[in-house]
């Protein structure tokens, strides 16, 4: 009866005092504060006069190259974010019973912490160095489908905001970054907050399905003359094989949040307690997806640390044929152990030693990686920049995650492991040397060929130092967390359990750890102001195409398109000065793509559907999907056939990096 | 060879983690014991490969690290090695499948009563987890317990688990592995607990606001205690009622309860057919609050249970007080 006499602020049905969440100073804080910051971004653009240039240069682009920048751009404002949230569930568990957060807003935290560095993190921040980098390695001019290129940032970047507005606007999902029914249906969380994450994660996941298309036909169909599949680099090759597995596992978290939708939107019962309903199904489906998802960001990852290890040993990558195998070997196991993930849930001990053996055998192709990338060190000089940094850091602590998931792989023992936070510890210990380190290593390494200038290696030393120290003092104490019995997702734990020193070391390992992600920060600022920006466009001595080129990036990319002949092609042909030259006569007119205001236009239709029908305002999320169709019809008698580069604007831009005519510019830095 | 290996696990726990004690290395009954026994030869490896790929990579890197002296040192064209890639592939595989042998069959043997007590007759216990409580059922000896269970020592105790909820997880880490306790199906686990003793259990699968705090504890008594326990239990435990339990099922916290009959005389849960007791009412909270919807066969029905004779459902009179207080945050 207390409902009838709480104030109910409804105007035309919609209630006000719900859709904001109000009441906690935190979040206050945050509405208060992205108010101020739209009001001045809005405020800054217009003073400075940049409205239009923002929109020809950048919202509207079809260039991978800028398409890439705002992938990356998006990834490190969602790392803050998520970082946030890591830093304030550390806060909450430094010390037994403590009030700083409540377990619901705990809750909210740890989900929207995981989807975030997840899916808005990790994937962003890897597809967009796949977009600034792949076509230029594979020596192309831009991706195949340039306009569905932007398309994929847009619904990605729709879906980002969509998700984060929960926390002001709505509530929080809050039944973990897994989501398990029945826990996330509407019989145990009938607030809205989980519509967000089905609705904002299928809005994202259409835009990076596309992405996968988009990357499996560039690589296949616009490599260079003489690029083989076997003479291609490694980062191309495991962004090829990252795409394939998009493809592959994508429709599945497709189909289940689609099913997800309609048990939360429609009441049907396809994982709901009542009505027939089978939860199992969630967790099979969710994982299905999950671990391959895993290695979707593993894999390119991999392939940067090769690309800077080989650089800066100054050697060509060590077995690159078993790299190859290896990679294709993981992908494809990486579709079979999905059960891995509940053991618990009693499938018996058949179906358990099944995916225990295929578990731990994708230690095998991984270990195989693991020598190859010590023996390319072998024998080579290695120069330790800050890009080498984050890749030598990334052996020993990935190899830790290995061997703690190996130990996982084992079906029995995991009975003791599962959901604790040894779990959480492995996870880490596998996604930040794995992902973070590795998407490091990649900012510094293709820093000065995105923007002309390099970021600071002195300051980048500090970030680094700070960072892998912090991350060591955060995780590993985990590990004995775990296996003295505390279980992952809690928001306290009592006094007399006597995990206190390791969770307080852990919490003061993340201040060490966000005082790193701030010098990374700092570094940023301070190359953009001080940085020396007459650099030669080749600064590490490198060995790929990409580094055959301007820094920053000419707009069409190459002037001519190089002809390969074997691995490492810039490298040979420094060392044999062979096609560094260009001539007048080589220089041709160049066809490129038109910029276009269909995909930002989708994204934003997207996204007020996507929202109406979180709220469940079913005729108004139709209504705003016809906008949709209109999109896409548009683009149907969309007859824009690009634009031709003329010969003489070719010819001024090429000079101006090449210093003198017919003649490469030094490229030894 | 085998064999000094194993005896040389028993030391790693305490070379290694010397100074910590740590629930999962000191197991309390043979279950948790042959668990431990297989995370203690696994630790072996996994050191081995965490000291070869160290030590290895310190070399590698120290040793040729750029220094002013080699400034004019221009690495070889290497593309690698067939007989060394054919040695890293074929090591890992060997410690795979040393692996794979022992958790193969702890994983077949967990599944059943532990060696040495498959003589002894088990005791069943029933486990439904509900929000955010445990409740064990002691169907032979008809009575039933809340956040805490007594069995006794030496005796294997077949645990048939099933949830009122969501997916929860049943964890004593002293004494064995955990399973997972769902909504209309079983699950079954066998715990053994050498010496009388009190273990911690908890639920390890989030399910909710009051997650953290869903813990129980499991009491090991002597077989006399344990009989002496059971009687006075019959003898002085009040009879649980079916509204009493729809009450219990709701998401609350609460103490221990004790009773001396079964809520299986009404119904299991484990049962594909068994009614629902899902009623979203009751979970609102934060935020924008969306549509429910009406179940046949949840809390609101009046359909009957299946299970036997149990002819009507009387749930659905207690639940005017449930109506929407959800604008109280
Ligand atoms: C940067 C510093 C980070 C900190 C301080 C941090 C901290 C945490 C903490 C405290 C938890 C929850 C533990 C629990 O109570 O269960 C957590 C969960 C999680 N973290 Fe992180 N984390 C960080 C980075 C990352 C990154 C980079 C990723 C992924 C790329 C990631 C992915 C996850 C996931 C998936 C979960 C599980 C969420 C869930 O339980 O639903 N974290 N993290
Ligand atoms: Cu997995
Ligand atoms: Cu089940």
């Amino acid at each position: 009866m207390k409902a009838k006499i709480t104030m109910e602020v409804t105007i035309m049905s919609i209630k006000w005092d719900e859709f904001f969440i109000t009441g906690d100073p935190l979040i206050l804080g945050s509405q208060i504060a992205i108010v101020l910051t739209m009001i001045g971004a809005v405020a800054g653009i217009t003073y400075l006069k940049k409205w239009k240039y923002l929109w020809t240069e950048w919202l509207t682009t079809v260039d991978h190259k800028k398409i890439g920048m705002m992938y990356i751009i998006s990834a490190v404002l969602m790392f803050f974010r998520g970082g946030m949230d890591g830093l304030l569930m550390k806060a909450q568990t430094a010390q037994p019973e403590m009030g700083f957060l409540d377990s619901q807003h705990y809750n909210e935290i740890f989900t929207t912490h995981g989807v975030i560095m997840i899916l808005f993190m990790a994937m962003p921040f890897l597809i967009g160095l796949m977009n600034v980098v792949i076509p230029l390695q594979i020596g192309a001019r831009d991706v195949a489908f340039p306009q569905l290129n932007a398309l994929s940032f847009w619904l990605f970047f729709s879906g980002a905001m969509l998700f984060n507005i929960s926390f002001v606007i709505g509530g929080s999902p809050d039944a973990g970054w897994t989501s398990y029914f029945p826990l996330a249906g509407k019989e145990f969380s009938p607030g809205i907050g989980n519509n967000f994450y089905a609705v904002a994660l299928q809005i994202a996941g259409i835009g990076t399905l596309m992405t996968g298309i988009n990357f499996i036909v560039t690589i296949l169909k616009m490599r260079t003359k003489g690029m083989t599949l076997m003479k291609m680099p490694m980062f191309t090759w495991t962004t090829f094989v990252t795409s394939i597995l998009i493809v592959a596992a994508f429709p599945i978290f497709t189909v289940a949040l689609a099913l997800m939708t309609f048990d939360r939107l429609y009441g049907t019962h396809f994982f709901t307690v009542s009505g027939g309903g089978m939860d199992m199904l969630w967790a099979n489906l969710f994982w299905l997806w999950g671990h391959p998802e895993v290695y979707i960001v593993a894999l390119p990852a991999f392939g940067i640390f090769s690309e800077v290890i080989s650089t800066f040993s100054r050697k060509s990558l060590f077995g690159y044929k078993s790299m190859v195998f290896s990679i294709l070997g993981i992908a494809l196991l990486s579709m079979v152990v999905w059960v891995h993930h509940f053991y618990t849930m009693g499938s018996g001990p058949a179906v358990n030693s099944f995916f225990s053996i295929t578990t731990m055998a994708i230690a095998i192709p991984t270990g195989v990686k693991m020598f190859n990338w010590l023996f390319t060190m072998r024998k080579g000089r290695i120069k330790i920049s800050s890009a080498m940094l984050w890749a030598l850091a990334f052996v020993p602590c990935f190899v830790i995650g290995g061997v703690t998931g190996v130990m996982l792989a084992m079906g029995a023992a995991d009975y003791q492991y599962h959901n604790t936070l040894f779990l959480v510890a492995h996870f880490h210990y596998v996604l930040i040397p794995g992902v973070v380190f590795a998407v490091f290593a990649g900012l510094y390494y293709w820093w000065p060929k995105m923007f002309g200038f390099m970021l600071n290696e002195k300051i980048g030393k500090w970030h680094f130092w700070l960072f892998v120290i912090g991350f060591n003092v955060t995780f590993m104490p985990m590990f004995f967390l775990g296996l003295n019995g505390a279980v992952r997702r809690a928001y306290t734990y009592s006094a007399e359990s006597g995990f206190a020193p390791l969770f307080m070391l852990s919490a003061i390992g993340s201040i060490i750890l966000a005082a790193g992600f701030a010098v990374f920060c700092y570094n940023i600022y301070w190359s953009i102001r001080y940085a020396d920006r007459n650099i030669s466009s080749d600064p590490w001595d490198a060995r790929t195409l990409e580094w055959s080129t301007a820094s920053p990036v000419q707009f069409y990319n190459f002037a001519k398109l190089q002809e390969v002949k074997s691995l490492d092609p810039f490298w040979h042909m420094k060392k044999k000065n062979e096609g560094l030259t260009l001539y007048d006569s080589e220089i041709e007119e160049i066809h490129m793509p038109s910029n276009s205001w269909l995909p930002i236009y989708m994204g934003v239709i997207f996204g007020i559907a996507g929202f109406l029908l979180v709220f469940e305002w079913h005729i108004a999320a139709a209504l705003a999907a016809i906008g949709i169709f209109a999109g896409l019809i548009i683009r149907s008698f969309d007859y824009n056939e690009g634009f031709h580069v003329k010969k003489d604007e070719i010819h001024r831009i090429e000079n101006a990096w090449r210093k003198t005519e017919g003649e490469v510019h030094d490229h030894v830095s | 060879m085998k064999k000094i290996l194993l005896s040389l696990t028993a030391l790693l726990p305490l070379l290694v983690l010397s100074g910590c004690n740590m629930v999962v290395f000191e197991p309390q009954g043979p279950v948790a014991r042959s668990i431990t026994d297989l995370i203690n030869w696994s630790l072996i490896w996994m050191l081995l490969v965490v000291v070869v790929v160290f030590g290895l990579f310190g070399y590698i890197v120290w040793k040729y690290r750029e220094r002013p002296e080699n400034k004019d040192y221009e690495p070889p064209e290497e593309h690698g090695s067939t007989l060394l890639e054919i040695i890293w592939t074929g090591i890992p595989i060997l410690i795979v499948i040393a692996l794979t042998i022992p958790t193969v069959k702890t994983l077949y043997a967990l599944e059943e009563a532990p060696k040495g007590y498959e003589e002894k007759e088990p005791i069943t216990i029933h486990v439904t987890s509900a929000d955010w409580k445990w409740i064990f059922s002691y169907p032979e000896q008809g009575i039933e317990t809340v956040n805490y269970v007594n069995i006794p020592e030496d005796t294997p105790v077949l645990f048939k688990m099933t949830s009122a909820s969501t997916m929860q997880s049943f964890w004593v880490p002293a004494l064995g592995g955990q399973k997972y306790t769902m909504p209309k199906m079983e699950t079954e686990m066998y715990l053994v607990a050498d010496n009388p003793g009190s273990y911690d259990g908890q639920n390890t699968n989030f399910n909710g606001r009051g997650y953290a705090d869903m813990k129980f504890e499991v009491l090991a008594q002597t077989d006399e205690k344990f009989n002496e326990w059971l009687a006075d239990v019959k003898e002085t435990a009040p009879k649980l009622t079916e509204s009493e339990y729809d009450d219990l099922l709701k998401p609350t916290h609460m103490g221990r309860l004790t009773f001396s009959n079964t809520h299986l005389e009404w119904v299991n849960h484990a049962d594909p057919h068994s009614k629902a007791y899902t009623n979203p009412e009751l979970y609102r909270g934060h935020g924008y609050q969306g549509k429910t919807f009406e179940e046949e066969d949840n809390y609101k029905s009046n359909q009957p249970n299946v299970m036997e004779n149990h002819g009507q459902g009387g749930h659905d009179e207690s639940e005017d007080n449930h109506g929407g207080d959800h604008n109280e945050h």
